[in-house]
């Protein structure tokens, strides 16, 4: 078992050392294009905040809808104190900038882990009462919560703009901004799920009531695991308002979330390496599918069904589709690793070893 | 402000509310019955204000016809939705009853945008509802005086139908306890079919209503009043049918005077709700009518 593992190891690093060197290639610009490098640069941001969502819906078992809130704090805390000083005048055009704030300018790493981390302490406040809450009392909750979050921030105009939104927030030059902070989350995440706070969280999941009775203090591990869960969705947050270079309320309506809920389903609910695939997955498909928004002519016929909303409605199908039959999405509660691959080929093989044998 | 802005914001308050409590009705109903949030219920209410532009507009049809023909397609997609999406996953997990709830609510608002297209289309004017009356100095339109009207008598139906009918009885048992009611020999897929059918035929009810107020249809219509509604469910008491027509009142009359008295505050008028049903929650889990439940351990 011990080799086992270790051998698990060599493989990661080869396939970490193979992810390497094609996201270099693709970020000094010797393969694809901007397009491609901006749908991979979203498809690392949906991976931290599906990934920590799935630490608080698949691994808590809190049903919690608030993700485009925490995001919106995040985005917001990122566009308000990077945007250069000089050009605030032009983007706060109707309404002048809070003076406090209109003198503030912070560098980008210092700017997203407060947004993280204001995402983290608004999570705490709403938590303390919101966590005693049930499964759908909870969704409910949360979701409103992030309406509110998304209502103050479309009318707090000496802060955010109101409703049109803040635009030249500064870009970031490289790829490696969007998938390191990804492949930090992303360990980290993994980390706590496997220390001791990971199982007390699993222990909730399963059966609150006995978790308590084994000496887990429930509401300190909820409210662990929602603030842990905001600071990353805040942290993917900022990642996508640099990565537009824009941000206004309308990107953070709570069909956001919906998307996120999408991806931890496809994934599997409690499966991290399910999440990271289904990230990417459901993004490239989002902009792959693009086809079916267009007109589609074959041999000189019109398909008429293929007009602009075909791919939304195929993604929403989709999603039941996968909650009707495929509840366990594409891994359950199971993790991608050598051994897995391995045990998949070897019940295939064990099937067709007794198929044959039956014929025979 | 003058008494007469204010009767006439008071009636609209009323109006609203009933209108609110009109779709509350069909939440707190699947919930007392399934424990689901029909997250859906909002976009069947959309879905039935589409069909009245469609066959008002669209065929030509009178509004009579039309509101016949809506509320009867509205009770068939209630249903149906029911039997693809909740019926399958009857022993499922929560979770995952509530994820179905979502992605349906999500499938029909993309399919309303793929089919109509997202430009809000206007919703046909029924003249006998948005004629003007006047009481005094007071301007009304019928609408307004006549929702709160509707709303009462329908909730007496419904009242009637829980309290005295064969099938009633058969819902109230599935509510307070779904199993023992199935091994008494309830059939249960009967009893929610009908709550569906009552549900979605008050939706359709109150979509007409709502056009008749804010005549303007898009995919995204249903989205608020959906979640508001069952925000009042919540306050009169989930699984409560007066609790519900209660709360939507008082959600109604909060945001109309949260308006007209603090104009400066209207931009949080949706955020009112909210903040209601957080009070509530942390106060009342139970709501103003709603029985004590004990968890089962």
């Amino acid at each position: 078992m011990k080799n086992n593992e270790n051998h698990n190891y060599k493989i990661y690093l080869v396939a970490f050392a193979i992810f390497a060197f094609l996201i270099t290639l693709l970020d000094l610009k010797y393969i694809g294009d901007d397009y491609v490098r901006r749908v991979l640069n979203l498809a690392a941001i949906y991976t931290i905040v599906s990934v920590s969502m799935n630490l608080v819906n698949g691994f808590t078992g809190l049903f919690s809808l608030g993700q485009a809130g925490f995001m919106a704090i995040g985005a917001y805390t990122v566009a308000i104190l990077t945007v250069p000083i000089d050009k605030r005048a032009a983007i706060f055009y109707v309404i002048p900038q809070n003076t406090f704030l209109a003198g503030i300018e912070l560098p980008f790493v210092v700017a997203l882990l407060l947004g993280g981390l204001l995402a983290a302490l608004v999570a705490i406040l709403i938590g303390i009462p919101v966590l005693r809450l049930k499964s759908d009392y909870l969704a409910i909750a949360t979701l409103g919560f992030s309406e509110i979050i998304r209502i103050v921030f479309t009318n707090a105009k000496t802060i955010t703009n109101g409703a049109l939104g803040i635009k030249s927030i500064p870009k970031m030059p490289t790829m490696w901004v969007f998938f390191g902070i990804m492949i930090l989350s992303v360990t980290f995440i993994i980390l706590l799920i496997n220390s001791s706070y990971g199982r007390a969280f699993k222990a909730i999941r399963e059966d609150d009531i006995a978790a308590e009775a084994m000496g887990i203090n429930l509401f300190k591990h909820k409210v662990m695991s929602f603030a842990i869960g905001a600071f990353f969705a805040g942290i993917g947050g900022g990642l996508l308002a640099t990565l537009l270079g824009t941000v206004d309320p309308k990107q953070f309506y709570f069909v956001a979330t919906y998307n996120f809920l999408l991806i931890i389903v496809l994934g599997g609910m409690g499966s991290i390496s399910g999440t990271v695939i289904a990230s990417f997955i459901v993004t490239i498909g989002l902009e792959v599918l693009r086809f079916f928004d267009d007109p589609l002519t074959l041999f000189g016929y019109n398909i008429p069904i293929f007009r602009a909303g075909f791919r939304m409605v195929i993604f929403s199908a989709l999603l039941m589709v996968l909650v009707l039959f495929f509840r366990n999405g594409i891994m359950g509660q199971k993790e991608l690793s050598w051994g897995f691959i391995k045990n998949i080929f070897s019940k295939k093989n064990l099937h067709k070893k007794a198929k044959k044998g039956g014929t025979a | 402000m003058t008494f007469e802005i204010f009767m006439q914001q008071l009636a609209n308050g009323i109006s609203i509310g009933s209108l609110y409590a009109l779709i509350a009705i069909g939440y707190t109903m699947v919930y007392g019955i399934l424990r689901l949030i029909n997250f859906a219920h909002g976009d069947i209410f959309m879905m039935a204000a589409y069909f009245m532009v469609f066959s008002m507009v669209n065929f030509g049809l009178p509004w009579y016809v039309s509101m016949i023909l809506v509320v009867i397609a509205t009770i068939l997609l209630g249903v149906l939705i029911e039997k693809a999406a909740y019926k399958p996953l009857r022993s499922a997990p929560r979770m995952s009853i509530m994820i179905s709830a979502i992605g349906v609510s999500f499938l029909l608002e993309n399919l309303a945008t793929y089919l109509f297209t997202g430009v809000p289309k206007g919703f046909p004017d029924i003249p006998i509802l948005t004629k003007a009356i006047s009481f005094g100095n007071v301007s009304l339109s019928v609408v307004t005086v006549v929702t709160p009207v509707i709303t009462i008598v329908l909730l007496y139906v419904v009242l009637f139908i829980t309290n005295k009918t064969k099938i009633g009885m058969a819902m109230r048992a599935a509510a307070k306890d779904f199993e023992t009611a199935r091994l008494m020999g309830i059939n249960i897929n009967r009893v929610i079919s009908t709550t569906f059918v009552i549900g979605s035929g008050l939706a359709a009810i109150g979509a007409v209503l709502w056009g008749s107020k804010y005549p303007s249809v898009y995919p995204l219509v249903g989205v608020m009043p959906g979640l508001k509604c069952f925000i009042a469910a919540v306050l009169g008491g989930i699984g409560n049918t007066t609790g519900a027509v209660i709360g939507g009142f008082i959600l109604g009359m909060a945001e109309i005077m949260l308006v007209s008295f603090l104009p400066s505050l209207t931009g949080y008028r949706d955020a009112i709700a909210f903040i209601i049903l957080i009070i509530v929650l942390l106060v009342k889990p139970t709501g103003l009518l709603g029985e004590k439940v004990t968890d089962k351990v």
